[in-house]
């Protein structure tokens, strides 16, 4: 408990994730709140990288870790740029007026 | 090693919280403050463990830059007034299912963190971390030799979202005045000017 290994980084990992999947499915505000949890969910897969790497003594984790890092910043650039061309045309983002697919 | 004990429980559980509160604040603005407050206490995380460099990259990215365009856009589109609770209004039917999942998906990974076991032959590598030079070094020297190729294509994943973000966000404005670099180049002295003989004491009549 005292002695912080490498299972305690994972399980702050799992924790990260699961609040960030469990904030995709019970959200019932804007979509921008998804998009945060998405955020949420890719941190909780770095503690992971970042963690393995220290604990394992390998350097290319932490490489993986800026690739994901990369892919975070053009989604979440990409996904606000959808949210605001989608508010522009219909003045709203909320999750539950979304439906033009019937999804 | 108390120290470092004191500082994770502090850091990962002011991570846990503040994500907590990411998706459960009422409204959007709160939930963009907690992200911030998410990134630092993992960066710092990050640095505590020994990886100083992604550390300081996601204090800078992300605080500086991601968090801060989540707060625009929250800024710019008026979703001030659209807070709504979780459970209240309409009664969604994808809640239980999504609880389902999501509990599932956290005993999974609790189960494979609680019975895992470290082996150290399995993960030798052939690019193991040297420890006489800082993670910085550490980072440059294997990012720029091996994976270069990788690199390049992040590079070109900013590329393209920046195209993509620009291209989707871009509306033509009628009514407003602008710059024609191609009608201006494509000018000659036959078209732009055009000579008139005034007569005397009558002026010039201009029909356009």
């Amino acid at each position: 408990m005292i002695e912080i290994g490498l299972g305690h980084y994972l399980s702050l990992g799992a924790i990260i994730f699961f609040l960030g999947v469990i904030g995709i499915f019970l959200n019932r505000k804007n979509v921008i709140v998804i998009l945060m949890s998405i955020e949420l969910i890719l941190l909780a897969v770095n503690i992971n990288l970042i963690s393995f790497s220290i604990f394992s003594g390998d350097i290319v984790g932490q490489i993986f870790t800026m690739l994901i890092l990369t892919v975070a910043a053009a989604e979440a650039a990409i996904g606000l740029a959808i949210i605001v061309v989608y508010y522009r045309n219909r003045g709203s983002i909320r999750v539950e007026d979304i439906h033009g697919m019937k999804g | 090693m108390i120290v470092h004990s004191i500082f994770f429980y502090f850091f990962s559980i002011i991570a846990i919280f503040s994500s907590l509160m990411v998706i459960t604040s009422r409204s959007t603005i709160n939930s963009v403050f907690f992200l911030i407050l998410d990134f630092i206490s993992v960066g710092c995380l990050f640095i505590m463990v020994g990886a100083e460099f992604l550390g300081m990259i996601l204090l800078i990215v992300y605080v500086g830059a991601v968090a801060v365009l989540f707060l625009f856009v929250v800024m710019m589109l008026n979703v001030a007034e659209q807070k709504q609770s979780w459970f209240i209004g309409k009664k969604s039917t994808h809640i239980p299912t999504g609880l389902i999942v999501s509990v599932l998906i956290l005993l999974e990974l609790l189960v494979v963190v609680g019975g895992w076991k470290y082996k150290e032959d399995v993960m030798s590598s052939s690019t193991l971390v040297l420890s006489d030079i800082t993670n910085t070094h550490q980072i440059g020297l294997v990012m720029y030799t091996d994976y270069i190729l990788y690199f390049q294509l992040a590079g070109i994943v900013l590329l393209l979202a920046m195209i993509g973000a620009i291209l989707l966000t871009f509306r033509e404005r009628v009514g407003v005045k602008k710059q024609s670099y191609l009608n201006q180049i494509s000018r000659n002295p036959s078209t732009a000017v055009e000579l008139k003989d005034v007569k005397f004491n009558q002026g010039v009549k201009i029909d356009d």
